[in-house]
């Protein structure tokens, strides 16, 4: 079960991502997407959903990513990703609650490049019963 | 003219194991129940399941395209109501419509559905971009 003195807590992400143009070239061709001066709208999910489970996995946490699905998602984008962007993950969990057994942990993760805000992320994950 | 109300034509999209398999390199998430079906059976799902962010990708596909491409895009939201179930060697629709909600300038609200094999897949899809 999830630690409940982590929520409110963020977590700054080790190491920065830095952001290459196969990888969106990679991104663009599942969805058959022929531009890829700038990465599709969902494309941050590759840089935040490896750093929650390193964050949420981590014994203080104790959240067992194996049962984990996800519930839901929500992305403000202020720009497109692009290749080259140097990217920053910090990550809050902002709510915890157990339900019929099934721990749902609600997490926001902004995404800066430098001191810009470039994208703000949040993500319900379910730890099943 | 777009205004509330205004429909989206409908898409399909189809989703088979190879689209998973490259989803799962493109996205980092190789999670086996998008991948493995014994091992999805062994957790207690009817087969591989799709990713749920590769669905909420190809809505987004959606919206780009009419919008104008993906630097339109704003704001976009889904829940993950039931899995799109993708069988081996068979590709599996992916139903997408839209509509209007609200318009305020440059601003366009999109309520967006998604079907697979009927079932609803999405719930409060919301996507805002700038056309």
């Amino acid at each position: 079960m999830l630690n409940p003195d982590s929520v409110g807590r963020t977590f700054e992400g080790a190491e920065l991502a830095t952001v290459s143009q196969s990888e969106i070239n990679a991104f663009c061709a599942v969805l058959s997407e022929s531009n890829t001066t700038v990465a599709p709208p969902t494309f941050s999910i590759r840089i935040t959903l490896e750093q929650f489970q390193e964050i949420l996995s981590s014994p203080e946490i104790g959240l067992d990513w194996s049962r984990v699905v996800h519930g839901d998602q929500r992305f403000e984008i202020k720009r497109p990703i692009v290749a080259g962007d140097v990217l920053k993950c910090s990550s809050t969990i902002e709510s915890f609650k157990v339900s019929s057994g099934n721990e749902i942990v609600s997490v926001r993760s902004d995404l800066h490049a430098n001191s810009e805000l470039v994208v703000s992320t949040w993500s319900t994950l379910v730890v099943r019963a | 003219m777009i205004e509330v109300g205004s429909k989206l034509d409908e898409k399909l999209f189809f989703i088979d194991r190879a689209m998973l398999k490259a989803y799962a390199d493109a996205s980092g998430d190789q999670n086996p129940i998008h991948q493995n079906e014994e091992f999805a059976v062994s957790v207690g799902l009817p087969n591989v399941i799709s990713h749920g962010m590769l669905t909420m990708a190809l809505v987004g596909k959606y919206v780009s395209d009419w919008a104008g491409g993906a630097a339109t895009v704003k704001e976009f939201s889904a829940r993950f109501v039931k899995p799109v179930i993708v069988p081996a060697d068979q590709k599996v629709d992916l139903t997408v419509t839209g509509v209007v909600s609200a318009v305020v300038d440059d601003h366009i609200t999109i309520q967006l559905s998604a079907t697979s094999a009927g079932v609803v897949v999405l719930e409060k899809s919301e996507a805002v971009v700038i056309k």
